[in-house]
């Protein structure tokens, strides 16, 4: 679904002592189908533009379509339910929200809330926790007597069960070790492609933004400060170290090289194999 | 975020008010309690009012703002009021609304338990305007104190309350945070069949159970960490000392206390 | 040689006797003023080896030594004091209701006078850079100044060692990059051991020694930089090399000889640079 953003505000809180402006004149399209990483500091109001996506806040100013529902500033949400049917949002450790005896249950709760048939949901379940790599012998035990990161897993399972057609991810691997950290973005981005998702995905590493989308949105205190292609994003060093964020290790040490070595590499996410071939056989030869 | 609300509207400042002791606070209004009941002459509320009013006037923070903190008790003080007019019958009729006569009784009466009414929420209601929630727990356990000899827990009491209002930000967030997850997965907390929406409490609830209790969990492993081992020992940071403004008060109040037993009717 | 402040002779230690064993006869050590990262998959018994650091729990089997101590009900308060700890969760470690009084907390209990505590308050919030901080509420910090308020807690009861359990796992990356400076910074100022659980690779890089856990068993005990040389190994028990080490690797097999395994990029421009001038 497309995903629009029109001159977007929000202000939490307005007309009192506390009032904060988290998002301001915010305007942006995603095309059905892309995946786009949401990068920016704390606080810079990723978590508050990512609500809009679903109904849970509506802009206090401007507009957002999400496919063909309208949340307009002012008036009043329609078709909520639809809406939220079909965005999934996977939240910032989402095992905080499990909540049933088994497992079973637990995935099958969100499709259970939009009304799908009970054969449809078993079937779902089966495939959705086999997606998150976990074993369908554990669907009867309780989700409470899981380790960290499997319920994470099962968390994610109950989000994917209600078959979305937006995928929202809010730092999904916060916390996880470096393998289960691969797992999970992995599983993301296949599913991304065969399910042909349109995938949102805020992140505080800049390694997955360059590795898995095709989008980037920089967020700089509730405005949109840089947005375009991955690797033309993170071209612009001083503009991201301007407001705390980094660009990726992989082209920091590229640029490092070429200026140290008058060479000419360039990154264009080629593996790490791959660049260091270049790279010797730039320094072997000499010739620059 | 709106939790600052919550915890008593505690409105910094640089007054007398402010800088007293909070013990020499609480006991003024524990007298000031009591004694507004004595009080049942014209004079003897105005000695009351007057104090009260000055106090309000000296923390300088803006009466409307005192006014909007007693909105929810505007709408008590006035029932209060007609209820009195309607069912006291002493002294001459005045006048009738509505069938109703009223008698002058009644509407002394009535005005008179309004006045102590909204005496009394005025006067607590500038405790907690002026006093940190931190301060009041320390002045509790501070005038519980004595009570620790017939081995009542004070400093525990004490050390509750404060981790309480220390924690009533960050469970209003996680409640927040947990309730949209599930309004994502489809959970309805608004609309439909009262049933329906008890039931949409539990996806709530269990999460916010399981959170409370791995953060009581986890608090209490970094508190036996940093040496915590009950209140034997202990040395405390905040010290309460009461100073000359607080003797100067306390002495006033006295004042107004034997002013309103000699006006009594 | 080396003293060391903290030694585990082979400990074991379960949870409940009916539960798996959780550590399996771990002997390590930590000498004074050494920076000690430990790193290993998640369940891998990491915090579980930082709470029998500190007497939060005890073991089945082997001995604890802290300072030459041996770790026993008697003694764990005095231990406590000398080891320091700080969590991963911002949120649920911060006792007091405002930066000052939480700092306090530790120093009342461990019934430090009121003059001091007011002079270790002041030293130990400078000393992360929050000094200007002290009144504020705990709900209106980010969760890296949190942190490092934290970390002024543990500073002021003046330990001899600082445990820090993924304490930066909850922050951004410049949250990240804060903590970790704050901790240099209280190394040259200050004699203190550090032991830092992180699964975070650029972190473990900074430290003296690391020890990898694997499946409650200490699977390597040596510098970073030989850590990192052993590469496909580390992949196979779910943790992953720097990127800096993963490309020297690359080079070698291309025939380029980088012999000293480079921890940072400059590291490994120098390596080059001198094998580049002698081709
Ligand atoms: N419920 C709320 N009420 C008032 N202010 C809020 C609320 N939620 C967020 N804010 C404020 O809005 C701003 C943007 O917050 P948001 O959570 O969107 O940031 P973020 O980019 O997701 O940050 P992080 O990386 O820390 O998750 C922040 O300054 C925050 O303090
Ligand atoms: N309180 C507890 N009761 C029972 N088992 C526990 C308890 N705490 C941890 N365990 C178990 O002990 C093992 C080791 O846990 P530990 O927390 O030490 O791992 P860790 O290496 O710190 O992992 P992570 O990287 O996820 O923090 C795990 O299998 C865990 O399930
Ligand atoms: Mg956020
Ligand atoms: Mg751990």
């Amino acid at each position: 679904m497309d995903i629009t953003f029109d001159n977007v505000s929000y202000i939490y809180q307005p007309n009192s002592p506390f009032e904060h402006r988290a998002l301001e004149n915010l305007s942006f399209q995603i095309p059905s189908g892309s995946f786009v990483a949401v990068i920016g500091h704390t606080g810079s109001g990723k978590s508050t533009l990512i609500q809009h996506l679903n109904g849970l806040l509506a802009p206090t100013h401007g507009s957002v379509t999400i496919g063909d529902v309208m949340l307009q500033a002012g008036s009043k949400p329609k078709n909520l339910k639809a809406l939220r049917k079909q965005v999934g949002v996977v939240f910032q450790y989402p095992e905080h929200q499990l909540f049933e005896e088994t497992i079973e249950k637990d995935i099958s709760f969100g499709p259970l809330n939009f009304g799908v048939q009970e054969e449809e949901i078993k079937q779902r379940v089966q495939e959705t926790i086999e997606a998150v790599g976990l074993s369908s012998d554990m669907l009867e035990r309780s989700p409470f007597d899981l380790s960290g990161g499997q319920m994470r897993r099962v968390a994610i399972a109950g989000v994917l069960a209600m078959n979305p057609r937006v995928l929202v991810l809010d730092e999904p691997t916060a916390g996880l070790d470096p393998k289960g950290q691969r797992e999970i973005m992995d599983m993301f981005y296949k599913l991304h492609h065969e399910k042909n998702l349109t995938t949102v995905h805020v992140t505080h590493s800049m390694e997955d933004a360059l590795a898995y989308a095709d989008y980037v949105i920089v967020m700089h205190n509730g405005h949109m400060y840089m947005q375009g292609k991955p690797l033309e994003v993170f071209k612009e060093k001083e503009a991201l170290n301007k407001v705390g964020l980094d660009v990726p290790e992989i082209i920091e040490l590229t640029t490092k090289m070429n200026k140290r070595f008058g060479l000419s590499l360039e990154y264009k996410k080629q593996s790490v194999e791959e660049l260091a071939a270049e790279a010797a056989h730039k320094l072997k030869g000499g010739s620059v | 975020m709106n939790s600052s609300m919550v915890i008593g509207q505690y409105v910094p400042g640089d007054s007398p008010v402010h800088h007293m002791d909070p013990r020499a606070k609480i006991t003024i209004i524990f007298f000031f309690v009591i004694v507004v009941f004595f009080a049942n002459s014209v004079a003897s509320y105005g000695a009351l009012a007057l104090f009260a009013l000055l106090s309000v006037g000296v923390t300088k923070i803006p009466p409307r703002f005192i006014a909007k903190g007693l909105k929810p008790v505007w709408f008590l003080i006035i029932f209060t009021f007609i209820l009195h007019l309607v069912v006291t019958k002493e002294g001459n009729v005045l006048f009738s609304v509505l069938g109703f006569d009223v008698y002058s009784g009644a509407l002394i009466q009535g005005v008179a338990i309004s006045l102590r009414f909204f005496l009394l929420i005025l006067i607590t209601s500038l405790l907690t305007l002026t006093t940190t929630p931190i301060a009041i727990t320390d002045a509790i356990e501070s005038i519980l104190h004595p009570l620790k000899r017939i081995k009542f827990p004070v400093h525990e009491l004490a050390l509750m309350m404060s981790i309480s209002l220390r924690f009533i930000p960050t469970l209003m967030q996680e409640t927040e945070k947990i309730s949209k997850a599930q309004a994502s997965r489809g959970v309805d907390f608004r609309t439909g069949p009262i049933k329906e929406r008890l039931k949409a409490i539990v996806p709530l609830l269990v999460p916010l159970f399981v959170s409370a209790f791995k953060r009581a969990e986890e608090l209490a492993m970094a508190m036996e960490a940093r040496g915590y081992q009950g209140g034997e020992g202990r040395t405390k940071l905040r010290e309460l000392a009461l100073r000359k403004i607080d003797y100067m008060v306390l002495v006033l109040f006295t004042f107004v206390i034997i002013a309103v037993f000699l006006t009594r009717a | 040689m080396e003293q060391s402040f903290l030694e585990f002779q082979n400990v074991s230690f379960q949870y409940r006797e009916d539960s798996p064993v959780v550590l399996d006869d771990v002997s390590i050590q930590v000498n004074q003023n050494e920076w000690v990262a430990v790193i290993g998959h998640n369940g891998s018994g990491k915090s579980t080896m930082a709470k029998l650091m500190n007497g939060l729990l005890f073991p089945n089997e082997g001995h604890v030594y802290v300072d030459g101590l041996k770790l026993s009900d008697e003694n764990i308060w005095e231990i406590r004091r000398k080891v320091g700890m700080v969590f991963q969760n911002p949120d649920n470690q911060f006792v007091g209701t405002t930066v000052k009084d939480d700092v306090a907390f530790g120093l009342e209990n461990h019934g430090i006078p009121r003059e001091e505590m007011i002079k270790r308050i002041a030293h130990s919030l400078k000393a992360v850079g929050m000094e200007e901080y002290e009144d504020h509420e705990p709900h209106r910090l980010s969760g890296g100044q949190k942190q490092r308020v934290a970390i002024a807690s543990v500073l002021a009861v003046a330990p001899s060692m600082i445990i820090l359990d993924e304490a930066t796992a909850m922050l951004d990356p410049k949250g990240r990059k804060e903590i970790m400076h704050t901790v240099n910074q209280v190394r040259q100022e200050r004699d203190v051991s550090v032991v830092t659980i992180t699964h975070d690779l650029n972190e473990v890089t900074l430290a003296d020694r690391v020890i990898v856990m694997n499946k409650g068993n200490v699977w390597f005990e040596g510098t970073p930089r030989e850590l990192f040389e052993q590469k496909g190994d580390l992949q196979s028990i779910g943790l992953d090399i720097p990127l800096v080490s993963k490309f020297a690797h690359e080079l070698k097999e291309l025939g380029l000889n980088v012999n000293k395994q480079p921890l940072n990029h400059e590291e490994l421009m120098d390596e080059l640079w001198t094998l580049h001038s002698t081709m």
